[in-house]
């Protein structure tokens, strides 16, 4: 009896996974493979290697990848800098980097567009104090800083809350039996934080590589991503069959970008998931 | 004696103003188990991480086999350490965790191999190498973190409360493994421990300490039998201290009784701290003994009694193998060499004795 009510207050869970995720999936699935006049074909699926698309799922996978680099050569020095602060100034630190999340991310790229734009506060800036100005705005670069900026938090919180763990005298132990700093970092801190890294990795590769708002808002039409075809197949040319077959190819990818990760993470000692 | 292996001269360490040691002088000889006992925040955790070089004192030298070590880092001494929580490197197996010293120094893989397989047995976990660390119980763990230690050969090895943690049965079975190990390595362990029992039971010299202090050096004879003052009494099992005047000699006068003592040289008519176990005191038929009192609680500890009686106005702790149920009136008696007289604290130096008691 006991085991029935508690089976019976997953309930209300089963219910949303069925209708917000498995039944989207399906559907997915159903207009990937078929035509608009519902017979089956695979050419939604092959229209991948069309080049236009080949070209922009090899620039989004080049500025994700651009975009977890960045993040995780920031994050990494900052979690350690972080972890050897105060206890109280960390927690401060780490609210100030999570204050922005509070914010619409709609608002934030539009904020960037602004401060980036060549009229924009940054230009501004450069121009008073005699430097030559920038003319990032519609070009990767833009895409790339605001991808950087948006998903930072997402790969120093793992990395820090990793090192966070490590216990002190962990360290101590190491330098007791003989080993210097550079073994204490290779040895110790890096294979004891590698789970951290690779959901940070995971955390910010996924959605840098799925994104459309930031190049749709700061590359100013001339920086297409996959994610931006995809929207394009959905919203303007209405052919949900393209757009479905697309993000089923966009799906894989990051299936198997999730499925190395964690390979590789298990070696460390704990699974992202 | 065998020679002096690790002098401290004149440690002084403080945390946030907050002085730990004060002008700390002691000296460790080879091949000696030697332990810091003291309370909690009594500075014997900050003097063996000193000797460790896990922290630097403000003052003072340590000196290693003749040479200064004080401003050399951790990685840089011939002594190894085993720390209260074990320490064990999570992502290794526990052959990867002995290792790790060895493959510092850059050894051969067949004599690390042999080392393994040789601290393993010491430690009596043959077989264990590729075990996880997760794998291991408390006990085992701390018996890896010495192997991991004794591996590297050191010539001190340093121990942190490294028990703790561990039950009471296990605690004592690894208290005579510890004896065991330090006989079959011959090496110096410096041990810091809380648990008088512990100290007791394994120390070729005792220091205990208080508030950064050391309030006395000793066999663990010298320091359960002689204590120099009250605090190392009472820190020491459990004692009666009694405020007293020293009459003359071999006479002194407690609670208004006199009693024959054994101690000389504390002049007349001098207040003095007089301390007596409580298996010292002889609980015998009224009129027999010196004084007497009832019977106001009587506690089964197992090998005895832990009987409390009142008389003139102090509650005398008393373990007897003899039951004297609550409300029995009897006399106590106490031979005159079982009587301890000790010099009340003067100094600011010695106020220490006076606190935490």
């Amino acid at each position: 009896m006991f085991n029935l009510k508690r089976q019976l207050l997953s309930g209300p869970y089963l219910l949303w996974m069925v209708g917000f995720i498995l039944m989207p999936v399906v559907m997915i699935l159903y207009y990937a493979f078929t035509t608009t006049s519902g017979h089956f074909t695979l050419l939604n699926i092959t229209s991948i290697f069309a080049s236009i698309h080949m070209k922009s799922l090899f620039l989004s996978l080049k500025l994700a990848l651009a975009c977890t680099a960045i993040c995780l050569a920031l994050s990494y020095p900052l979690a350690m800098i972080l972890n050897n602060m105060k206890q109280r100034s960390q927690g401060f630190i780490v609210f100030i980097f999570i204050l922005p999340m509070w914010m619409n991310f709609m608002l934030r790229i539009l904020a960037w567009k602004l401060l980036l734009s060549n009229n924009g506060v940054i230009n501004m800036v450069l121009e008073a104090i005699g430097l030559p100005g920038l003319d990032v705005l519609n070009t990767p670069s833009a895409v790339v800083f605001c991808m950087v900026y948006d998903f930072l938090p997402f790969m120093i919180l793992p990395i820090y809350n990793a090192m966070s763990r490590i216990q002190q005298d962990i360290i101590e132990a190491a330098r007791d039996l003989g080993a210097g700093t550079a073994t204490i970092f290779f040895k110790i801190i890096v294979p004891l934080t590698t789970p951290g890294v690779i959901s940070g990795i995971i955390m910010v590769f996924v959605p840098a590589l799925t994104s459309f708002a930031i190049s749709d808002l700061l590359g100013g039409g001339k920086v297409l991503l996959i994610g931006n075809v995809i929207e394009q197949a959905f919203m303007q040319e209405y052919n949900w069959n393209l757009g479905s077959g697309l993000s089923l190819v966009l799906m894989v990818f990051v299936i198997a970008s999730m499925a190395l990760m964690s390979s590789k993470g298990e070696k460390g000692g704990a699974s992202v998931w | 004696m065998s020679k002096r292996l690790i002098d401290l001269q004149h440690i002084t360490k403080s945390f946030d103003k907050q002085t730990v040691l004060d002008d700390l002088n002691l000296y460790i000889r080879e091949n000696e188990f030697l332990t810091l006992l003291g309370p909690s925040g009594c500075g014997k955790t900050t003097t063996l991480r000193i000797i460790g070089g896990f922290e630097t004192p403000d003052s003072g030298n340590i000196i290693f086999d003749g040479k200064n070590i004080t401003s050399l880092a951790p990685n840089e001494r011939q002594l190894n350490t085993v720390f209260q929580k074990y320490a064990l490197f999570p992502h290794m197996s526990i052959a990867e965790n002995i290792a790790f010293g060895l493959k510092i120094k850059k050894k051969s893989k067949s004599y690390i191999d042999d080392k393994i397989k040789y601290a393993l047995k010491l430690v009596n976990l043959d077989g264990f190498e590729k075990r996880s660390v997760d794998s291991l119980s408390g006990g085992q763990q701390q018996r890896i973190a010495i192997a991991r230690a004794i591996v590297n050969e050191p010539k001190v090895l340093l121990l942190d409360e490294p028990l703790g943690a561990l039950d009471l049965k296990l605690r004592q079975d690894m208290q005579y493994e510890l004896i065991r190990l330090k006989n079959e390595l011959g090496i110096t362990f410096i041990y810091v421990t809380h648990d008088q029992e512990e100290a007791l039971t394994m120390s070729d010299t005792i220091v205990v300490m208080n508030q950064g202090y050391i309030q006395q050096i000793g066999t663990p004879e010298d320091i359960y039998n002689e204590p120099t003052n009250a605090f190392v009494a009472d820190f020491i099992g459990e004692s009666n201290i009694i405020h007293g005047i020293m009459l003359q000699d071999r006479l002194v006068k407690v609670l208004d009784v006199t009693f024959p003592c054994v101690d000389e040289g504390f002049g007349n008519n001098v207040p003095v701290d007089v301390v007596i176990r409580p298996e010292d005191v002889e609980l015998v038929e009224p009129g027999q003994g010196m004084l007497e009192g009832d019977v106001v609680s009587l506690i089964f500890k197992g090998v005895h009694w832990e009987t409390e009686v009142l008389a003139n106005g102090y509650e005398w702790l008393v373990q007897t193998t003899q039951m004297h149920p609550v409300g029995t009136h009897v006399g106590i008696r106490v031979d005159p060499f079982n009587i301890q007289i000790m010099n009340k604290p003067e100094s600011s130096d010695e106020k220490a004795v006076e606190s935490d008691v």
